[in-house]
C-alpha cells in the first residue's frame, strides 16, 4: 500500500505523472513530496510509487 | 515625535523577552509577493522587530488591492515594493527593509533569496506558488519555506491552518477554496491566513518548529 496526504491507496507501481493525471491534478500547480523529499518535477515521468511510500501531493489554489 | 531606535527596542524586549527578541532583530525574511497575503505578513513581521525583511514584488498598488493589501488610497500607481516599505517604515522606523522590484523566476529565485533564512510564498496565482515551492524545496533546502494557499471568500474562520508538510516546508491556509472560482478575496480572511504566516514564521525564528 501507498500513503497518499494520509489515506492508503492502491497506487504501488504507477507513475507519479499517471498518478496526478488520473486524480484530476494540475500539474501546474503542485508540489510532490514522498518519504520526506520532494520529487523534482522532472522526474514525475519515470517514478513510480513503491509499497510503503508516504507520499504528500500539496496543490496550490489561488488568491494572496 | 517618533521614538527612538533605543526607546522601540527596549519596549520590544519588555514585551517580548530580551532572548526572543534577540533573534527576532537577528533574522531575514524574504516575502515574495506583496498582495494581501504578504502585505500583512511583512506588517506583523515589523511590529515584532524582525530586523531584515526583504519584500519582492514586479507590480504596482492598483485601486483594486485597498479592500486588503496595506496600502494607502494615495498609492496606486506606485511600485508595491516601494509603497510597502514606506508605510512599514512609518510603523517601525528602524526595521531594515530591502527591496526588489522583479517577477521572481526560476532564474533568479537562487540569487534574489540567497541571503534569507526563512522564505514566506504569499504569490497570488497558484502556478507561480508551486513553481517557488517546487524550485525552494528541491535546489535549497536549507531554507525554510511557509507558504499559503487557500483564504478566499468569507468560510469559516476556523478551516484556515498551519500543516507542517515536511521538515522545512509549512503550508497555511484551507488549501480548498479558490479565488479564480470567483469567491472574491476580503481583507477579514486573507489576514487570517497572513496571520498563520507571520506567526508560523515567528516560531520558526524562535526556534518552535512544531505546528
Amino acid at each position: 500500500m501507498v500513503k497518499i496526504n494520509g489515506k492508503s491507496c492502491n497506487a504501488k507501481g504507477k507513475l507519479i505523472a499517471v498518478y496526478l493525471s488520473e486524480e484530476g491534478y494540475d500539474l501546474k500547480r503542485v508540489a510532490v513530496e514522498k518519504n520526506g523529499e520532494i520529487v523534482p518535477k522532472s522526474q514525475y515521468e519515470n517514478t513510480a510509487f513503491e509499497n510503503g511510500d508516504i507520499v504528500e501531493i500539496v496543490s496550490f489554489v489561488g488568491g494572496g | 515625535m517618533i521614538p527612538s531606535r533605543e526607546e522601540m527596542r527596549r519596549e520590544l524586549d519588555r514585551r517580548h523577552g530580551k532572548v526572543l527578541q534577540d533573534r527576532f532583530a537577528d533574522a531575514s525574511v524574504a516575502i515574495c509577493g506583496l498582495g494581501g497575503l504578504g502585505s500583512n505578513v511583512a506588517t506583523a513581521l515589523a511590529r515584532a522587530g524582525v530586523g531584515h525583511l526583504h519584500l519582492i514584488d514586479f507590480d504596482r498598488v492598483d485601486i483594486s488591492n485597498l479592500n486588503r493589501q496595506q496600502y494607502m488610497a494615495h498609492q496606486p500607481g506606485v511600485f508595491k515594493t516601494e509603497a510597502l516599505k514606506e508605510n512599514l517604515l512609518m510603523i517601525a522606523p528602524y526595521v531594515k527593509v530591502t527591496v526588489d522590484t522583479v517577477r521572481i523566476t526560476e532564474e533568479n529565485i537562487r540569487r534574489l533569496l540567497r541571503n534569507d533564512d526563512i522564505i514566506c510564498e504569499a504569490f497570488d496565482v497558484a502556478e507561480a506558488k508551486a513553481m517557488l515551492a517546487n524550485f525552494i524545496l528541491e535546489n535549497m533546502p536549507e531554507k525554510y519555506l511557509v507558504s499559503g494557499s487557500g483564504m478566499a471568500g468569507i468560510l469559516s474562520s476556523n478551516t484556515i491552518r498551519t500543516r507542517k508538510v515536511t521538515e522545512k516546508f509549512y503550508l497555511c491556509g484551507d488549501e480548498i477554496s479558490d479565488a479564480d472560482k470567483g469567491d472574491g478575496l476580503f481583507s477579514s480572511r486573507v489576514m487570517i491566513c497572513a496571520a498563520h504566516q507571520a506567526n508560523m514564521i515567528m516560531r520558526i525564528i524562535a526556534g518552535k518548529y512544531d505546528v
